[in-house]
């Protein structure tokens, strides 16, 4: 009973894993491939001899009206997205939550309510407007207008919340009858204790803004502020045109776009865990 | 003191949530000129507009399908993954890692490997739906359009339940299972007695934030899909928005549009609450 069970486990086990990163096997195995061979042969699944060419490509062309875009300077993008927005959303977050759990005030339950809104409406439902008012305030194609907005949705806030809502009431006591004050309390005990969740909602975060689409696809008209999930499109509109699709070039972008939030999550597996279960408190 | 820390967020959501937000609903009111940059008030002809189309009911409906579909299937298929990684002993680890990695994995890219995977030219899944007789033509076809996205979606939304899952598993303390398996000896009732309540906050919270992936974040990997130019191809309502105001440039109308999708989306969750609530055990 109990063996035939684990053989059961297994087996699903192995299915899940060989649905989940089968496509993603195809997908670079195929990237090592020239592209008329793809083209002629469709994807493959085996290793092909350009891995080295079609990446340096991809990473080195310059590419563009302007001729200036690489995937190093996408990358650089990415980057400075993924983070800017990880670190923007923990100050900010952590600051409001602190306010809501800590603090009593008359506007308390009224803050609460609207910061709740912005769970309910992504930025893709009210993002017409969003872009106008970008526009009219001059952010297009900057870094600040293009993290500023996404900021706006709330996910940090409750993360935070619940949290800080998991810390004994004790400690807060303890700290007032030590002579602590609020600016102390928040930086000698709540920061040093949310240092695990910080961590986490860094990594989730980064990867958020990491994999942002939409937003920096509207806002960043100017080729120098592309990141590599804003150039995946531009690459699918350059493989709509030609006879034969660079299919190589389309899938090792996918590759690059995708691995290093892959491999953040990978390493910082535990910590980012971690986070998930101690946020269900 | 509370008022300055809360600044920051409320300065935010007030530049880019509540102003823009607002924008939509007034010019939901209005025709706007996109030459002449002029609005003539109209009162809810754009809504009655909006909903009287039929290209807006068909949108409908597959959003309402493919919401359903790809909550319930990444799901139950996420359910499954973690209950058979919380019991094995071995290989556990590497199987997790194995089956997060997707999560990692922008809509967009996961857009941009299923239509490779189901490209009529060179994708191998068109060429498995082939042995069965499935002659699916993605771009073409609007159901085998609407299954590849569901598929692709499905996918990608599979560790993040699996996590999530996983994590309630391995949070019910290790006492709550001995005393279920002395009190009871069948595993599968155990499960739907014993675990699968304890796993329902996490259920609750799950299935809201899927209804809103499947509504919103799918936007990445549908526009690869429908590769930018969605003649006949299904989409959802998100990306008809964006479709109506920026491709199109009906700007009444895609406010409408967004208005009538905020008022889903609240009216959803308070359905939610209230029903749920009333049944989920908060520890």
């Amino acid at each position: 009973m109990k063996k035939s069970r684990a053989i059961y486990d297994h087996v699903v086990l192995l299915f899940g894993v060989f649905v989940m990163m089968g496509p993603l096997a195809v997908a670079f195995m195929t990237s090592t491939f020239d592209y008329v061979t793809i083209h002629k042969e469709g994807m493959q699944f085996g290793f092909g001899g350009h891995f080295l060419e079609t990446y340096s490509t991809v990473l080195n062309k310059q590419s563009g009206f302007t001729g200036e875009v690489t995937g190093w300077l996408m990358t650089k993008n990415s980057i400075v997205l993924g983070v800017g927005f990880a670190l923007g959303k923990i100050v900010v977050s952590m600051l409001a939550a602190y306010a809501i759990v800590y603090f009593r005030f008359r506007a308390a339950t009224f803050c609460f309510w609207i910061i709740f809104l912005t769970l309910l409406l992504p930025l893709e439902v009210r993002i017409l407007p969003s872009y106008e008012v970008v526009q009219q305030m001059g952010l297009l194609n900057s870094y600040t207008g293009l993290i500023l907005p996404l900021i706006a949705s709330a996910t940090g806030t409750f993360f935070f919340r619940q949290f800080f809502k998991s810390i004994p009431n004790e400690l807060l006591e303890a700290a007032r009858i030590d002579g602590a004050g609020p600016v102390r309390f928040f930086f000698d005990i709540l920061i040093p204790l949310s240092k695990t969740m910080i961590a986490a909602i860094f990594i989730i975060m980064f990867v958020v803004g990491w994999n942002q689409y939409l937003w920096p696809t509207l806002m960043t008209t100017d080729e120098s502020y592309f990141t590599l999930v804003r150039g995946i499109k531009q690459i699918m509109q350059n493989m709509i045109g030609a006879d034969i699709p660079k299919y190589n070039e389309a899938l090792a972008m996918a590759i690059l776009a995708m691995v290093p939030p892959a491999l953040v999550i990978i390493i910082f597996q535990r910590m980012f865990i971690k986070g998930l279960v101690e946020q269900e408190k | 003191m509370p008022y300055l820390l809360l600044a920051p967020q409320m300065v935010i959501i007030a530049i880019f949530f509540l102003w823009p937000a607002g924008e939509a609903i007034w010019s939901s009111f209005y025709l706007e000129d996109p030459f002449f940059g002029t609005a003539t008030y109209v009162g809810m002809e754009n809504y009655s507009d909006a909903l009287t189309a039929s290209d807006y009911r068909r949108t409908a409906i597959f959003t309402a399908i493919f919401v359903t579909l790809v909550s319930l299937l990444s799901l139950s298929i996420g359910l499954m993954l973690a209950v058979s990684a919380d019991r094995v002993l071995r290989g556990k680890s590497t199987y997790k890692t194995l089956l997060m990695w997707v999560y990692a994995i922008a809509p967009p890219v996961a857009g941009l490997i299923g239509v490779m995977l189901f490209d009529q030219h060179i994708g191998p899944l068109v060429d498995f739906a082939a042995v069965f007789g499935w002659d699916m033509r993605i771009g073409v076809n609007y159901w085998d359009t609407g299954i590849a996205m569901i598929v692709v979606a499905t996918w990608k939304q599979i560790p993040y339940n699996f996590i999530f899952f996983l994590s309630g598993l391995q949070s019910i303390p290790a006492s709550v299972k001995e005393a279920a398996a002395i009190d009871c000896k069948s595993e599968n009732r155990r499960f739907w007695t014993i675990t699968f309540p304890l796993l329902a906050p996490v259920s609750f919270f799950l299935l809201i934030l899927n209804i809103t992936y499947a509504m919103f974040e799918t936007f990445g990997l549908i526009d690869l899909i429908v590769k930018d130019q969605p003649g006949n191809s299904p989409v959802t309502l998100v990306y008809k928005v964006y479709r109506d105001g920026f491709r199109g440039n009906d700007l009444g109308g895609s406010s409408a549009q967004s208005v009538i999708l905020m008022l889903l989306v609240l009216a959803l969750t308070v359905v939610q609450f209230r029903l749920i609530e009333k049944r989920v055990h908060y520890n």
